[in-house]
């Protein structure tokens, strides 16, 4: 157990050093949809909600799992479809310019 | 499908989901970035319910039928000008159910009712570990429900916009502070009263998520947000650290330390440090008084 708690550290401790070289120079028009994209990302605890609710455990972990799982699906399905729109809209503004120049 | 086997898929999901975050930063290939970690995200779920663990479909089913449907008609009603507080609303579903997966993970080592979690001090239920990470899951899920739900109240004009501060309310902060940490240690300390105190640290967490966004301006809102997002991913990193999940972890703390430095990109946009947002309230009242 031990040894486990240290190997999740270690995939921890890489992934946030990963996270933070990953965002450098975000344009201003960029900064809604990139939280709303990472937001929907954040939905990945729907993953944990399924074991929980699926795994025929206890009853009490299988409720709190399916509240989850409603939750997170409505943070990853939306988080998508909201990410979606935003871009969609810019690209829209921005053919016209292009046009111009 | 064997654990072997699922890990792998965990791992093509996570360079997905690294590639996403990567394209979606930058304008050309935003569109591109979404579809990747959306496809991420897919390959995640569908290889967990394809796991031998899962055994019952029908919860998960009602449950994820539900969800997505509330996200889905809720991401095409929104008009253009109302997603900022959109992403709040699904930042705290996120957050919420982090919270969840961490409260749930404390029945998941043994497979009987609630009373038999509530172990002697010899042999807990869930280790010390566990523990810790299922409490930190709680805090930060809690927080960032209840500080979403604030952001969301804020920019939708729900609630006064305006920089709210309650009388003692530093004191009050404080306080609550130290009554997490108090209840967090007497978990430890008495573990028959693990039940009782899990509620009271979701509770207090919920009262401090309200407390640290209040004293915020609407203005400030996008970039509290953006924390906030940045907390729903390490929610979601602390409750895969509860129930030993490794695309939990890896996605989760990436979007936590993606979050931070889009966090500090926006502050710097208007100028501004983080700390000056996050305690601009308090600043304000200081000059009132």
């Amino acid at each position: 157990m031990a040894m486990e708690a240290v190997y999740l550290g270690f995939v921890l401790m890489l992934s946030i050093f990963l996270g933070f070289e990953l965002i450098s120079k975000v344009p201003a028009t960029l900064h809604t949809p990139l939280m709303s994209g990472a937001n929907a990302i954040s939905g990945i605890t729907v993953v944990g909600a399924i074991t929980s609710a699926g795994a025929g455990l206890s009853d009490w972990a299988t409720v709190l799992g399916a509240i989850a799982v409603f939750f997170a699906m409505v943070n990853v399905v939306g988080g998508y479809m909201v990410t979606d729109r935003m871009l969609g809209m810019f690209k829209k503004k921005e053919a016209p310019v292009k046009d111009q120049v | 499908m064997s654990a072997e086997l699922i890990g792998a898929v965990y791992i093509f999901a996570a360079i997905l989901f690294i590639f996403g975050l990567k394209l979606l930063s930058s304008p050309a290939t935003a569109v591109r970035g979404n579809l990747i970690s959306s496809f991420a995200m897919l390959v995640a779920v569908l290889v967990t319910l394809a796991s031998n663990e899962i055994i019952d479909y029908r919860w998960i089913a009602v449950a994820a039928v539900a969800g997505a449907i509330v996200g889905a008609v809720a991401a095409r009603r929104v008009a253009m000008t109302g997603m900022p507080e959109m992403v709040a609303l699904f930042n705290g579903s996120g957050g919420i159910a982090s919270l969840l997966v961490g409260w749930a993970a404390l029945y998941m080592s043994d497979s009987s009712h609630i009373s038999t979690v509530v172990a002697t001090p010899e042999s807990p239920a869930v280790s010390a570990f566990t523990m810790i990470t299922i409490l930190i899951s709680i805090l930060i899920g809690g927080v960032t429900f209840s500080g979403s739900l604030v952001a969301w109240g804020k920019l939708s004009e729900t609630i006064s916009s305006a920089a709210v501060s309650l009388p003692g309310q530093r004191f009050l902060s404080l306080f609550n502070l130290v009554a997490l940490i108090a209840c967090s240690v007497l978990v430890f300390v008495q573990p028959a009263w693990t039940l009782p105190l899990v509620i009271a640290v979701i509770v207090l967490s919920l009262i401090l998520g309200v407390m640290a966004v209040i004293p915020i301006g609407g203005a400030d809102m996008p970039v509290v947000i953006s924390l906030l997002n940045s907390y729903s991913g390490l929610a979601a990193c602390a409750a895969g650290l509860a129930i030993d999940n490794s695309i939990l972890i890896v996605a989760g703390s990436l979007v936590g330390a993606a979050g931070i430095i889009l966090t500090n990109i926006m502050c710097k946009a208007m100028n501004r440090s983080l700390s000056n947002v996050l305690f601009s309230g308090f600043a304000a009242t200081t000059q009132a008084t």
